[in-house]
């Protein structure tokens, strides 16, 4: 186990990164852990535990800002907003479970580290559409910030963008501004039963090109419904495509019957209203139906929306015992395969660069993370300036070095 | 405001670097007669001029990557240009550097309609984007005011808004892909058609970094299907507090409006004598609210914002009952730059964004400015997202009027970053507030940002002068003072 430094606020920050530049200590970054498997795995001697520095310092609903320590959870995030009737709206999953971990652990900080976003990212953004501002400390020790306190802001560059999905290999964050939006007042799912992959991307394709502002477009294969908590879903006997309106009252109803009419050529409907609908997607969001069992390796692919379907084809023309779902109109592929020591990644590799898009491993034993690229690898001349980059804010590579790739 | 002083050997070198430039780019790519190259000496902050040392006006990528590499190799600065319409300076030209004109990329590449994108050049413009697809009921959705002649590219290069961007996001916030050509002449591609990125997000880098790190030779946008409906209610107040208090009571309750738009009294006036678009003189603060999407929801929440504007204070409230009168509550706001400028010889648009709440506070401020400075001042607001634009009035054939004007427009954004707010909140810093930069970030913070410019360009090359008041070197940013040995925190709990 490494030796953890645990600071209680800013100042200890910059007192242990100074000191780990000095003496080119690499530091493990963490909040509660709660993702620690995704990435490649850290052999730092010394962690940076940055779980204290947490707590709301500033909430003010009607400037749909929040300002915050980055060790604070999603979850208590949650509960603050939704009492005021807003939300984050780019749904942060619960992804602890996929690793064998607890539900709600994770932070702030380690969300902004991954870039997370739900089901509603293909409407509302992922967090890099969120992260207003920030205060960090950067690998050579220094306190810096980037961005505001305000919605709307161009004056210098966009760092805030840049440390989200960096995973905390560029800077400790020790405050972060987030842009926070109205919850919807309801939400009901139209869900479209026993289409084909290729067919439910055109019906979801339907959906998104339509003016009525869907918020959620998703497709089950029948083995994926068959394992969901919503009764209606599980019980369909067939393949269901979810597609999620949210809104006032009679702006989601009127907006169904607009789906419906649309959709209705394509296959039999049925609708979950709130509870139900919402139910599916906290499921679809964390990925319920892979957390088990854990030995099989979870791939998470981003690609055009109606690549998705030829991407799972080729797939499962190699890999029969393939299982997976779609996201994001189509253009998410969630992606088990058994356990293999190459967790598969020729195969995946090879379909991906085909189409265009990335591949992440989400899941897999920590020596394959180590020996295969866990994200997707990059052209020489991008790899090279992801280095200067790097580099420019962690000129020693102290700050998780090696856990986006070997060097970085 | 100085321009890095020019240098000597560069200007020395111009037939040579011509001659270089003709090779890469034949025929009437390359420019270098004077009378062609003032086509080119400014861009919308009209007030700064240079001509630059030659223009290139490339028509692919691999041109680009030429044209860089060369001037990269000679040592020469670059700067890019798209329409020219920045307000800020961002493509002011160099004495001492290549102007390189994206023009010639001006053609749509790809619809791709199942995945709801447009592949196109970085010379096609924001409003041809929503052209080339609004027959299939598309459009794309940043607005910024110049779109019939502003350029995605320089859209990306600024991270442009618009009235629409609260609900519908900036530049950043609508675009997947983009093809790029560093100042060494590598050409980069980030994202495609899919969403996130696939290592650091570069291309939330590049948005908005004005053309310091790289040239944008291809962009991907998404195009989203035209809401089904528009209206838009019109409420005069007798106060910018109960106005402002109108607009915050609005997003509390949970409503995004498509727009919502705030003009100060001057400016209610200026519009008003100018288009005669109906709107109440008596009143001291105007909001127009849009209202998009299903017919259903709109109806609905029309009525609850008449009702909170009501509650409000407001004084005249009417909701738009054709698309004909929507358009006539806009055309005041719309024209409200060319109004400004019928009453006054010049005028100076700023950009600052304030938390909302300050408001009442900045506009009393402002007022006494006014006085201070002796130039009159009038405010339209994109009252949603704190982004206030004061635009000064002033006459450039005054003596010592422009230099007051500017003043007036730093100590305004001065009061902006004072709040709790920003320099710029669309426009950019350009050359315009370059030298206000140290008042909203430390040393350290604009030494980091500096640090991210060296890992694109460590020679300064592409578009120096702008953004930053000092340029630095950046073996001289990357220096390190270790404080080894010296370091102890005995307090801190280790485990």
């Amino acid at each position: 186990m490494p030796e953890t430094f645990i600071p209680a606020g800013t100042t200890d920050v910059v007192d242990v990164i100074r000191w780990a530049a000095a003496e080119k200590r690499p530091l493990e970054l963490q909040g509660h852990r709660s993702k620690v498997g995704l990435g490649r795995p850290a052999q730092s001697e010394y962690a940076l535990d940055l779980s204290r520095l947490s707590g709301v310092l500033e909430y003010e609903p009607a400037e749909l800002v929040l300002t915050l320590r980055p060790g604070t959870l999603v979850s208590d995030v949650e509960k603050l907003l939704a009492a005021r009737n807003q939300m984050l709206a780019f749904e942060p999953p619960d992804w602890g479970p996929l690793w064998g971990g607890a539900s709600a652990r994770g932070t702030i900080g380690g969300a902004i580290g991954c870039n997370l976003a739900g089901p509603r990212r293909f409407k509302a953004g992922a967090i890099r559409d969120h992260l207003l501002g920030f205060t960090a400390v950067s690998g050579r020790g220094e306190l810096f910030k980037a961005g505001a306190k305000v919605v709307k802001n161009v004056t210098g560059y966009d760092l805030p963008k840049l440390v989200c999905g960096a995973y905390g290999t560029l800077a400790a964050l020790t405050e972060v501004t987030l842009k926070v939006l109205p919850a919807p007042e309801k939400t009901r799912t139209v869900l479209v039963l026993g289409l084909d992959d290729m067919t439910a991307a055109q019906a979801m394709a339907a959906a998104a090109g339509s003016p009525n502002e869907v918020s959620g477009l998703a497709h089950l294969p029948a083995d994926i419904a068959a394992q969901s908590g919503v009764g209606y879903v599980a019980k369909a006997g067939s393949s269901v495509t979810a597609i999620r309106i949210e809104g006032t009252d009679v702006s989601v109803r009127a907006r169904c019957e607009a789906l419906r009419t649309l959709l209705q050529p394509f296959g039999a409907l049925e609708e979950l209203h709130s509870m139900n609908s919402a139910w599916l997607w906290r499921e679809l969001r964390d990925v319920a139906c892979f957390a088990l069992p854990q030995d099989r390796v979870l791939w998470r692919l981003s690609l055009a929306p109606l690549d998705g379907a030829k991407a799972t084809a080729e797939i499962a023309a190699t890999e029969p015992d393939a299982r997976f779902f779609y996201d994001w109109a189509g253009g998410l592929v969630w992606l088990s395969l058994s356990a293999a020591p190459n967790a598969h990644a020729p195969l995946v590799r090879r379909v991906v660069a085909q189409l265009g898009g990335h591949a992440t491993l989400l899941r897999a034993e920590a020596a394959t993370r180590a020996a295969q690229a866990v994200f997707q690898p990059q052209a020489e001349a991008l790899a090279a300036l992801s280095r200067r980059v790097k580099e420019s804010f962690d000129p020693m590579n102290i700050l998780n070095p090696g856990r986006m790739a070997a060097g970085v | 405001m100085l321009m890095p002083t020019p240098e000597a050997d560069i200007i020395a070198q111009r037939l040579d670097l011509i001659a270089g430039l003709r090779r890469i780019v034949p025929g009437e790519g390359v420019i270098a007669d004077e009378t062609s190259l003032k086509a080119f000496e400014c861009d919308g902050l009209t007030a700064y001029r240079q001509i630059p040392l030659v223009a290139v006006l490339p028509s692919d990528t691999q041109q680009v990557s030429e044209v860089l590499k060369l001037c990269n190799a000679r040592g020469v600065k670059v700067v890019p240009r798209g329409a020219g319409t920045s307000l800020s300076g961002g493509a002011l030209p160099l004495a001492d550097g290549v102007l390189l004109g994206l023009g010639k990329f001006n053609r749509v590449l790809d619809i791709d309609w199942e995945n709801r994108c447009a592949v196109v050049q970085p010379g096609v413009t924001n409003l041809g984007i929503t052209r080339a697809v609004e027959h299939r009921g598309f459009y794309y959705a940043p607005d910024p005011s110049s779109q019939i002649a502003c350029t995605i590219g320089g859209n990306v290069a600024e991270n442009s808004g618009g009235v629409h961007c609260l609900k519908y996001g900036l530049t950043t916030n609508n675009i997947l892909g983009v093809e790029m050509v560093l100042m060494n002449g590598d050409i980069i591609r980030l994202g495609g058609k899919h969403l996130d990125s696939e290592g650091y997000d570069l291309m939330g880098l590049i948005c908005g970094s004005e053309g310091l790190l790289g040239v944008i030779t291809e962009v991907t946008v998404r195009i989203l299907p035209k809401p089904a409906t528009q209206r838009a209610v019109l409420a005069g107040f007798p106060t910018s507090e109960s106005a402002g208090d109108c607009v915050a009571k609005i997003i509390a309750s949970g409503i995004i409006p498509g727009g919502m738009e705030m003009m100060d009294r001057p400016a209610i006036h200026a519009a008003e004598d100018f288009v005669h678009a109906g709107y109440p003189r008596d009143v001291e603060a105007l909001l127009i609210i849009e209202l998009d999407g299903p017919p259903a929801e709109v109806d609905d929440l029309l009525a609850r914002v008449k009702a909170i504007a009501e509650a409000c204070g407001s004084v005249s409230c009417r909701v738009s009952e054709s698309e004909d009168e929507r358009l006539a509550f806009w055309a005041g706001r719309k024209a409200a730059f060319p109004a400004v400028g019928r009453i006054s010889p010049d005028y100076l648009c700023m950009d600052g964004t304030i938390p909302r709440k300050t408001l009442p506070l900045v506009l009393t401020r402002m007022a006494e400015l006014s006085v201070k400075h002796n130039l009159r001042v009038a405010n339209v607001f994109h009252a949603g997202d704190g982004n206030l634009h004061p635009l000064i009035l002033y006459d450039a054939n005054n003596p010592g009027e422009l230099e007051r004007a500017e003043e007036f427009g730093a100590d305004i954004l001065r009061l902006c970053v004072e709040v709790g707010g920003v320099l710029t909140g669309e426009h950019g810093v350009g050359v315009e507030k370059r030298d206000l930069m140290p008042v909203m970030f430390s040393e350290d913070d604009l030494a980091q940002q500096q640090r991210v410019k060296c890992a694109f360009d460590p020679n300064h090359r592409l578009n120096p002068g702008k953004v930053f008041p000092v340029l630095h070197r950046c073996a001289e940013l990357g220096r390190m003072h270790v404080h080894r040995g010296k370091l102890a925190f005995p307090d801190l709990p280790r485990f």
